[in-house]
């Protein structure tokens, strides 16, 4: 019997029998389904992060406390304004410097109320992480010098807080302290750490912000080299003048945006292969129910196969046949789990803040996958039925 | 002289049952069918008629004795020769029809050709040709449960005659039909051998049946009489 003969025996036997097929295909839709969201979603969250860390400049580099690699208590507030300002004097000519602390606060507003990624900074990290205003101005020198309690908001935050309204010079409360917004940042702001960051984050200078979280200390610094040919030579001055002088008994860690990228791009890596080996698993699991389902299948048939022997097939005609049917029924339920994987990634997308990406490879792995479990789950089954004596098969009745 | 179409020679069927005492379904048989031939086999529910049939279709293989079919013994063939010899030479009628449910009577008829491996058009005008030997002509496209029990049974024989077979083998073929459809049945059994020159054997428990053939083999707790002893 050519293949097609048998695709379409195949065909016949799977349409004469919609709800048993169903049933049979019901745990590797779900299974492939499963597959191309997860993928999707941690897909979706590299591409954020990548985007994120990428907005922040080629020629960034970031400088923690502590020493490099796992294990070390992450952010410790170890660093000063002093030291702000003694990068400022030592680093050659064309080197930008700038700091940050961040902490997560309500925002206020007549009545309104949102959250938000406070974060305090110097003037010069608007140019260094690119932030882009597009009302107002970013604060001044004179606002870190004062301390002054002016805030830059993000566009979600505006409109969280005000709506319609124009929030230039409003006033805004952050832990019973007034602030006035003297700038607004643009709509696809960029998430300088982490996309849960995206669009919430507020500025304000990292003096006043040291009064409001009531520290002395700072979470990073952050340096930009002139050009990427310097940004080693920066990296090492950056580290001398951080690690000697006067009573400076301390260990610094310095990465440039390349490495975080590489990091942060193999974990997000891992967390998507973890997703797709948990879908994987339920993908294992509806291969065992169609071995199931095959197998009842090949009992409630056995008289049919005992009649096809007696018009002359041979036991690989019937092994094919079944084989076929599996493997058509698992590709059958692989398209409809990514055609309902590629729609429920859109509704997760457009429902929730998870960014969901559809890859073609993750649809072309689940598809193939899908009918692979047709042949792996389906070879049992088929040899049953095709090893069934003709006599036997024709007796059940 | 050329060998019998079939023939069986020493032939016992025993079923073990494991714990249980072994069922001897046929003992030391011995029986030659020729080309051409209409034999009834007549005997009592029970008495080993559908172990005999099975066995001159090469569906099963003897306890003792050897099987031939056109003087090549059975029992030497493997998978591919076996069905290769259930297809093309022999024919087979059941009594519950065993049509393929849900498909329409030419696409049951043309099964066998599809494991001929014969191409679709050319399979398609076979099992036309065939059905309208059966009278069924005007019932191509009918599925089994539109159909009577009567033309339900001779699309099964238009389906055992489409590979132009030398032997038909019928098992009980009126046994689920009224005797008025039942005798529709034989009379169309034995034109198709008298016209076409097809070996029938046809299995009954009817008497009346069994005398619409010229030969009669009578059996009875496996064991073979022939002449039959038709009371
Ligand atoms: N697969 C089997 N296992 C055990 N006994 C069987 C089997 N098939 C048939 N028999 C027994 O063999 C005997 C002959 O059966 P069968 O050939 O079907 O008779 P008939 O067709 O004349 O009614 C019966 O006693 C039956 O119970
Ligand atoms: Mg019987």
């Amino acid at each position: 019997m050519r293949f097609l003969e048998a695709v379409k025996v195949a065909l016949t036997a799977i349409a004469a029998n919609r709800l048993r097929s169903a049933l049979t295909i019901l745990g590797v839709v779900i299974g492939v389904m499963s597959v191309v969201l997860l993928v999707a979603v941690g897909t979706g969250a590299r591409d954020e992060v990548t985007e994120g860390i990428e907005s922040l400049g080629s020629n960034l580099l970031i400088a923690v406390p502590g020493e490099p690699g796992p294990g070390q208590p992450p952010g410790r507030r170890s660093f000063t304004v002093e030291d702000v300002e003694s990068l400022r004097r030592d680093l050659p000519p064309g080197a930008e410097v700038t700091t940050n602390l961040t902490g997560g606060e309500r925002l206020r507003a007549e009545g309104e109320e949102t959250g938000g990624t406070v974060v305090g900074v110097t003037p010069e990290y608007q140019a260094v992480t690119n932030v882009e205003v597009v009302r107002g101005d970013f604060f001044g020198e004179s606002d870190l010098t004062a301390s002054r309690r002016v805030i830059v908001l993000s566009a979600g935050a505006a409109e969280n807080l005000f709506g319609e309204r124009d929030p230039l010079a409003q006033q805004v409360t952050i832990a019973g302290l007034q602030f006035r917004v003297v700038g607004i940042t643009g709509e696809a702001q960029a998430a300088a750490f982490g996309p849960q960051a995206a669009g919430s984050q507020v500025y304000i200078p990292v003096t006043t912000a040291q009064r409001l979280f009531n520290t002395q200390q700072l979470d990073t610094l952050l340096v930009t080299a002139p050009d990427r040919d310097r940004l080693d030579a920066v990296a090492s001055e950056t580290e001398r003048i951080l690690t000697t002088g006067p009573g400076v008994d301390r260990e610094v860690s310095i990465v440039t945006q390349d490495e975080i990228l590489g990091v942060a791009g193999d974990i997000l890596d891992t967390l998507t292969l973890v997703l797709a080996a948990i879908a994987g698993i339920s993908l294992l699991v509806g291969g065992i129910g169609v071995s199931n389902i095959m197998l009842v299948s090949v009992t409630e048939r056995t008289s049919e196969v005992g009649l096809r022997k007696a018009l002359g097939a041979r036991t690989r005609d019937i092994t094919r046949q079944f084989l076929v049917e599996a493997v058509v029924l698992c590709g059958f339920g692989g398209v409809v789990g990514i055609g309902l994987g590629v729609g429920l990634a859109a509704l997760a997308e457009a429902v929730t803040p998870l960014p969901a990406v559809v890859t073609t490879w993750s649809v072309a792995t689940a598809f193939g996958v899908s009918v692979a479990v047709g042949v792996i789950f389906g070879v049992y089954p088929a040899r049953r039925a095709g090893r069934l004596e003709p006599v036997v098969a024709l007796r059940s009745e | 002289m050329s060998a019998p179409l079939i023939e069986l020679a020493g032939v016992s069927r025993r079923y073990d049952l494991g714990d249980a005492e072994p069922v001897i379904a046929l003992r030391d048989v011995d029986l030659a069918i020729d080309d051409g031939e209409f034999v009834s086999i007549v005997g009592p529910s029970g008495s080993g008629k559908s172990t005999m049939l099975h066995l001159l279709g090469a569906l099963d293989k003897p306890s003792q004795g050897t099987v031939s079919v056109a003087g090549r013994d059975v029992s030497q063939m493997g998978d591919a020769e076996l069905a290769e010899l259930r297809n093309a030479t022999i024919g087979f009628v059941f009594q519950q029809f065993h049509l393929l449910a849900r498909t329409p009577a030419i696409a049951n008829v043309e099964l066998p050709l599809v494991y001929a491996g014969v191409g679709r058009a050319e399979r398609r005008r076979r099992a036309g040709e065939a059905l309208s030997q059966v009278g069924l002509g005007h019932r191509l496209e009918h599925k089994p449960n539109q159909l009577s029990g009567g033309e339900q049974q001779r699309v099964a024989i238009a389906r055992a005659l489409v590979t132009s077979p030398r032997l038909l083998l019928a098992d009980e073929p009126t046994g689920n039909l009224d005797s008025h459809r039942g005798e529709e049945v034989m009379a169309l059994l034995a034109d198709l051998n008298a016209k076409q020159g097809v070996a029938v054997v046809v299995i009954t428990h009817d008497l009346e049946v069994a005398a619409l053939a010229p030969r009669q083999i009578g059996i009875r707790d496996g064991v073979v009489s022939e002449p039959a002893v038709l009371r």
